[in-house]
């Protein structure tokens, strides 16, 4: 499935990146640029040739495991693109993980009281985090954490003035593998508010997804068995509801992962954050077709590799299901 | 249970990194105003420069972007240089230089014992190899199959090798620290693109090692040595110690980091993580004078934002109908809403300062009679409609181009003109308008090597029209005193030219300038020394923190 899925993206990507207009080589040179300027550039950069001829080279360099070139930086995107992509699930992992145990737990409650007073202000914060729009909110963080309270920095991966030395680039890690305790705890605050800003709308969306998955469970008849048993609240509700309604809390949680492995830009761009959305992003204003067609074809492998694991959960958890 | 453990472990995992982040309580990071938190050795001098987009490469010659050219500036070093404020020029790594009567020929005697980062030593060769290198795409260190491409150096020096229009005949050593170019016509500019950062001398040994990986891995003369890039992230440069001035750079370490969004910049420079933040907000400027932890900066003018009239268009072929919209525009009104003040009307397409500046032209005062007399003289007391194009990116001439649109619609229609905006994406925007689609559009211009051929001759020169001249104003008496002034090498004379020149063009008004904005920025207080350059690449080597 992989492959026919990856394949198709490349055709799409291409045919969209060369539809839309405006011309690489103008945009790079800018509004000083002059026309000679622009011709040699185009000429240099192999644009123009026929969209065939790009899109057979793009495909055969793409088989021998090259990504390209980027038009802007003349640099190599295979080499240029990991530390974009390392940033990006760096932070999509910590956003997913408050989303979470956040999300799951204030439905698990909801649903658990439903009616209450928790119910009732917990589902007014789902609904206020889901139309929350995130700009507002983290600059909103920025302002009350870094420069009212000076709790957390403002922007950025880590201390700039001390930098990790990068293996993974998964800064986290890089720093628990040089055994580096105080550069992980700098580059855990670095993380916190921009995963909560980037966390906020899949925590609201699993929140109220967990509790109406929830309350379904809880009317069902094997719990009013376990309840007969004599059995606790805490452990109807943690261990016998939860496990059958976890299957359709499961799917948002994959779902969302992805929206957020592309989405972040807003959140990349407000907390300086290097990640593939702005990568991405910046390289549309540029026109530059071969970082485009490649960072949009990582994205979409994370994407499936995303959904090829939740798949798999899903058997390990309900053993009924099966492929 | 067992198959829930996952989700349970997560969660707790989570929960407890959150927790363990939230309580410790370690000094790096942000304590409010505290600038020299920085980690490692005791009083090493780190300056963090935060600006809002990264370099494209660190080649200088084959890049025309600010962000590139602002970090190759402390890496490597030109001939010639600006001084600190102004685009005069003083001695770099040349310290003498003199032309020949026909301004022809200029020989250079060049700074003896300076050494590359590499150790390589610097002579003449190195920068005939340099010179060559941008002028012949097939020179072996043109890398033009991987994508390189010297615009800059075809723009200022009329082309390439074996191109009409190119000014360097010939390049000659004469020994190791004298070099002599020959011009085949004048160029009366020619020592002025030398100061131009983007004409900066690479080690050629670093060339051949580095090959076309050169822009990733610059080495130069200057004040500091490149160490690393993470894209969209950070630069960091150390200090060169070996520089051939003595007693500089004062910092230990440069950063320029990547903050995109202004705001999000102001709050990293209150909280102390960075040192100096380019692109303040106009707006926020009184409130940075007030603090006392921060400083207020401003740039030198140079540059102006217009409205051009595509002078091939109805209406706007007629002289009356523009200079009628020039009466119609409160560019006063601009400067107070938009730039906070940090921004004077314009009256010429050249920023005051420059050589040649014609300061006796009047300028079209805002003035709704006249411009309703004119319109009335051209036969169009009634109005008429009109597209005007409004840019779609924020740049220092032009920082919030809606709302400029916005103004400029409702004051045309105050004189019955009724203009349509009209939203383009960046790249068909400069495509479409030089190719003449538009009526009325907005744009600007910003100098870099200072002088005022590179303002008026892209943007009015018959020859232009069509790629940076998007009005489309020919005039052979125009075209006729820049082609005279870019060849005399007298810069009395070229002064008068250029001041004849704007007279023609403010009385054909084929555009409406607005305004020369003064970009601000702000820095920590501890930061002295610091002066920013109008070309918006600034030396940071005599910069140090308190």
């Amino acid at each position: 499935m992989l492959i026919p899925v990856l394949f198709g993206m490349t055709l799409i990507t291409f045919s969209i990146v060369h539809l839309i207009p405006g011309n690489p080589a103008q945009v790079i040179l800018g509004e000083t640029a002059t026309q000679e300027a622009i011709n040699n550039l185009e000429e240099n950069m192999g644009l123009n040739k026929p969209y065939f001829v790009q899109y057979g080279i793009y495909i055969q360099d793409l088989l021998q495991g090259d990504l390209g070139t980027s038009l802007r930086s003349k640099t190599d995107i295979a080499q240029e693109i990991w530390p974009y992509i390392a940033a990006t699930l760096e932070l999509t992992f910590f956003a997913m993980i408050f989303a979470v145990f956040v999300g799951t737990n204030a439905g698990i409650i909801s649903a658990w009281k439903q009616n209450s007073l928790f119910d009732y202000v917990a589902m007014l914060i789902a609904l206020v985090g889901v139309s929350m729009p995130i700009f507002w909110l983290g600059l909103m963080e920025q302002w009350v954490f870094s420069q009212e309270l000076g709790w957390l920095p403002a922007t950025g991966r880590e201390n700039s003035r001390d930098p990790i030395e990068p293996i993974t680039y998964f800064y986290v890690l890089d720093a628990l593998l040089q055994l580096d305790f105080s550069r992980a705890i700098t580059v855990l605050k670095h993380l916190i508010l921009p995963s909560i800003a980037l966390g906020t709308i899949p925590m609201a969306i699993i929140a109220r997804m967990t509790r109406s998955s929830m309350l379904e469970v809880m009317k069902s008849d094997y719990i009013r068995t376990v309840e007969a048993k004599g059995a606790g609240q805490f452990i109807i509700v943690y261990k016998h509801a939860l496990k059958n309604a976890v299957i359709p809390v499961l799917t948002v949680i994959g779902l969302q992962t992805g929206v957020l492995l592309g989405g972040a830009i807003l959140t990349e761009t407000i907390f300086g954050w290097p990640g593939i959305g702005r990568y991405v992003f910046d390289a549309i204003s540029f026109r530059d077709y071969p970082v485009i067609q490649s960072g949009i074809l990582v994205v979409a492998f994370f994407f499936v590799i995303i959904n090829l694991i939740v798949d798999l959960l899903y058997t390990y958890i309900d053993p009924r299901i099966k492929y | 249970m067992k198959k829930l453990r996952w989700l349970t472990m997560l969660a707790l995992l989570g929960a407890f990194m959150l927790i363990v982040a939230a309580c410790s309580d370690d000094q790096d990071t942000s304590s409010n105003g505290g600038n020299n938190d920085n980690a490692g050795s005791d009083d090493e001098q780190v300056l963090v420069f935060a600006r809002g987009g990264d370099s494209e490469s660190l080649d200088p010659g084959s890049t025309t972007d600010g962000e590139s050219s602002r970090v190759t500036k402390q890496v490597l070093e030109g001939l010639l240089q600006f001084k600190k404020e102004s685009f005069e020029l003083e001695g770099a790594l040349a310290h003498d230089w003199s032309v020949s009567d026909d301004g022809l020929t200029y020989t250079f005697q060049l700074e003896e014992g300076v050494t590359f980062h590499d150790g390589e030593p610097f002579n003449a060769d190195a920068v005939k190899l340099n010179f060559e290198r941008w002028a012949d795409p097939s020179h072996e260190y043109a890398f033009s199959d991987d994508g390189y491409a010297y615009s800059m150096y075809g723009t200022m020096f009329g082309g390439f090798k074996g191109d009409d229009g190119h000014v360097i005949d010939e390049i000659n050593v004469l020994n190791d620290y004298e070099i002599e170019f020959v011009l085949n016509r004048p160029l009366g500019f020619f020592l002025q693109n030398l100061g131009m950062t983007y004409f900066a001398i690479t080690s050629p040994k670093a060339l051949e090692e580095h090959g076309a990986a050169i822009n990733e891995n610059p080495v130069g003369t200057g004040p500091f040595k490149f160490v690393s890039w993470s894209k969209d992230d950070t630069i960091v440069l150390e200090k060169f110690e070996d520089y051939r001035v003595d007693g500089l750079p004062k910092l230990d370490k440069v950063i320029f980091e990547v903050i995109p969004e202004n705001a999000s910049r102001l709050i990293a420079l209150r909280s102390g993580d960075i040192d100096i933040m380019d692109g303040l907000n106009p707006d926020d400027a009184a409130s940075v004078e007030s603090e006392s932890e921060l400083k207020l900066y401003t740039r030198a003018e140079n540059n102006f934002g217009y409205v051009g009239m595509n002078t091939e268009k109805e209406y706007l072929n007629e002289v009356e109908v523009r200079q009628a919209i020039n009466h119609a525009i409160d560019r006063q009104a601009i400067a107070d809403a938009l730039y906070a003040g940090y921004a004077n009307p314009a009256k010429n397409p050249l920023p005051p300062g420059y050589l040649g500046y014609n300061d006796d032209i009047p300028g079209y005062e805002y003035d709704l009679d006249k411009a309703k007399a004119l319109l009335e003289e051209a036969g169009y007391a009634d109005g008429f409609d009109i597209d005007l194009w409004t840019m779609p990116v924020a740049r220092p001439y032009m920082p919030d181009p809606e709302t400029v649109a916005e103004i400029v619609q409702n004051n045309l229609g105050q004189i019955g003109i009724n203009v349509n905006i009209v939203r383009e994406e960046w790249a068909p925007y400069l495509e479409k308008t030089a190719q003449g689609e538009q009526d009325l559009f907005m744009l600007g211009w910003s100098g870099t090597n200072g002088d005022p051929d590179y303002f008026l001759s892209s943007l009015l020169h018959g020859d232009n029209a069509g790629s940076s001249n998007r009005t489309f104003y020919k005039n052979s008496e125009v075209d006729e005193l820049l082609d005279q002034a870019k060849v005399s090498v007298d810069q009395d004379e070229r002064a008068s030219l250029y001041k004849e020149a704007q007279k023609i063009i403010s009385e054909e008004s084929p555009m409406v300038t607005l305004v020369h904005s003064t970009p601000v920025l702000a820095a920590s207080a501890a930061v002295k020394n610091y002066v920013p350059h109008p070309s918006t690449s600034e030396s940071l080597a005599e910069v140090e923190l308190d």
